[in-house]
């Protein structure tokens, strides 16, 4: 068990989120910065989905009520066991009635708290993710509270050491970035000048974001017609623009479906980068073709087995698992 | 018409017509079951009212050779298609009263009577187009014309589970609590969504559904069945 001493700003359990029900309206949700948590899981030996706790700008107090290996990753939040300082992105062994202490984040937005054997809340609908607006998954369907006591799972294989990773091993996360996108689906229902706009202005992260999306503002991105479509399937990533012309990016509890058009969207491996963006961050977007996104989404996924390798072996980093 | 376009790397989405129409939401769920069946590398599947999206690894299943696949599906749909729903639902409805807080509302709305409101809503096999805004929320085609009513100027906050709602000249029912700006005409005593059941999920898109209107007490003892964990409530004849 682990126990919620003292409740942060926001705290679900996340994995990898709930796919297969889109047709039937289910979100997927899931962590925000999937590399992040990924990286937490590695670091306890766990299967890079397994289920974490996603920590959101401040992270709480958390007692650990058995001796467990666990880690962080994400967003720095100056954690700390028992008073000493513990690496942004490190594993370390916890003793039972230790506690793990979070401040809130010096940059980026979400950390994952990840124990050795996952977190062991009922999987439902095929995941452990939290989709709080529909209470579904997670612990009780619902955002963590004080005194909330999660079990850990039973953990398979031999643990690896505790590790704290170095910073040239570490992505960058916050302070603005630049997202790829695919343009589409309905890129013809803005002009040319709507869509140069979309590529050049930069856009600041509004306080209105969350886990379904984030609304930005900047220059407004200029249409032809009217911003409604027939109600459409939508994707985290898609950057849907009301008639306001200000972009709103869906994110990880993005709702299925839609009725405004969709200029663009971004690719899978960017979406970390939006998931540590807070306002006012700047975001902007740089467009790349589909040979260029999928090698983006390799790289992803080489980086991520570099990562397991690295950890695996225990040796110091020699190589950066995170191409860009 | 046959249009595909692109949503992110690993998103292909299929538009086959551009209006809100029985004959073209049922072309869109025979190409998501043609896909399901025959496309290999299509991890998932989103039917909506004109468009299918095809999701896939963009990285082992190419985008390039899907989409020529898709392409050959679609236009192998034939245009005799017709839009017979497969399976029809027959949902229990409570209309008006504390279950239905605007039928009044409605009626003054459309010139009706409560009772022609509700036999009107009643009457037809609605087509479940596709399933959104919250999980398992139906959108329905086939509404009375008669029956459009604008929309809440200021939307509820809290709509219980289960109501039965019109707004604009769309009806749909509210699955789990959540706000909302249709107008409340009565409320099932079933479960539209509930993740513990072995089907989650009570309707699925391009399913026929057909409103039975019941009395305050066949929801009361209905909803105690349901409450109880019974699965056939609203499945007898």
């Amino acid at each position: 068990m682990i126990t919620l001493l003292k409740a942060g700003l926001l705290a679900t359990v996340q994995d990898l989120g709930r796919p297969g029900f889109r047709d039937s309206g289910m979100p997927v949700a899931g962590a925000m910065d999937r590399q992040a948590m990924a990286a937490a899981n590695l670091l306890v030996g766990n299967d890079p989905g397994a289920a974490t706790v996603e920590l959101t700008l401040l992270g709480g107090t958390w007692r650990f009520e058995e001796e467990v290996l666990a880690a962080v990753a994400g967003a720095d939040m100056s954690a700390t066991l028992d008073g000493a300082p513990v690496g942004p992105w490190s594993s370390f062994v916890a003793r039972a009635g230790s506690q793990l202490a979070f401040k809130s984040a010096r940059s980026g937005v979400r950390a994952y708290l990840a124990v050795r054997g996952g977190i062991d809340v009922p999987v439902v609908l095929g995941s452990r993710s939290t989709y709080a607006r529909a209470g579904v998954g997670g612990f009780q369907g619902r955002v963590l509270a004080t005194g909330d006591r999660l079990p850990v799972g039973a953990a398979l294989g031999s643990a690896p050491a505790p590790l704290v990773l170095a910073p040239r091993e570490i992505p960058p996360s916050g302070g603005g970035a630049t997202l790829r996108v695919l343009l589409g689906p309905q890129d013809d229902r803005f002009t040319a000048e709507g869509i140069a706009t979309f590529l050049s202005g930069g856009y600041r992260v509004t306080p209105q974001n969350d886990r379904m999306g984030y609304r930005l503002e900047g220059p407004p991105i200029a249409m032809r017609g009217p911003a409604d479509i027939i109600t459409d399937p939508l994707v985290p990533g898609a950057i849907q623009v009301p008639g306001g012309g200000q972009p709103i990016v869906m994110a990880a509890d993005a709702q299925t479906t839609g009725g405004y058009i969709k200029i663009a969207a971004v690719i899978g491996p960017d979406l970390r980068l939006l998931g540590q963006a807070r306002s006012p961050d700047l975001i902007r977007f740089t467009r790349i073709t589909q040979a260029e996104a999928v090698r983006a989404v390799k790289g992803e996924r080489d980086g991520l087995a570099r990562l397991a390798r690295r950890i695996a072996s225990g040796a110091g980093g020699g190589e950066r698992p995170w191409s860009p | 018409m046959v249009r595909i376009l692109a949503q992110g790397e690993g998103g292909i989405v299929v538009e086959l017509g551009d209006a809100i129409d029985d004959a073209v939401n049922a072309r869109v769920h025979a190409l998501a079951a043609a896909v399901r069946a025959h496309l290999d590398g299509a991890v998932e599947v989103v039917p909506s009212y004109r468009s299918l999206l095809v999701l896939h690894d963009p990285v082992t299943h190419p985008r390039a050779g899907l989409v020529r696949r898709v392409r050959t599906l679609a236009e192998g749909l034939g245009e005799t298609l017709v839009s017979v729903p497969g399976r029809v639902v027959r949902l229990p409805v409570c209309y008006g009263g504390a279950h239905g807080p605007d039928l009044d509302e409605v009626a003054a709305l459309t010139g009706l009577s409560p009772g022609a409101v509700v036999a009107l809503h009643a009457a037809p096999v609605y087509r479940v187009h596709l399933l959104g805004f919250t999980p398992g929320f139906p959108y329905l085609g086939g509404l009375d014309p008669a029956l459009t009513v604008p929309r809440l100027e200021v939307p509820r906050s809290r709509i219980p589970a289960g109501s039965v709602a019109i707004g604009g000249g769309q009806t749909g029912v509210y699955p789990i609590e959540s706000p909302g700006g249709w107008r409340l005409v009565g409320r099932t005593p079933l479960r539209l969504f509930d993740p513990l059941r072995p089907r989650p999920f009570l309707l699925a898109a391009g399913d026929g559904l057909r409103f039975v209107p019941i009395s305050p007490e066949a929801f009361e003892e209905q909803a105690r069945r349901v409450e109880a964990g019974d699965a056939t409530v609203g499945l007898e004849p």
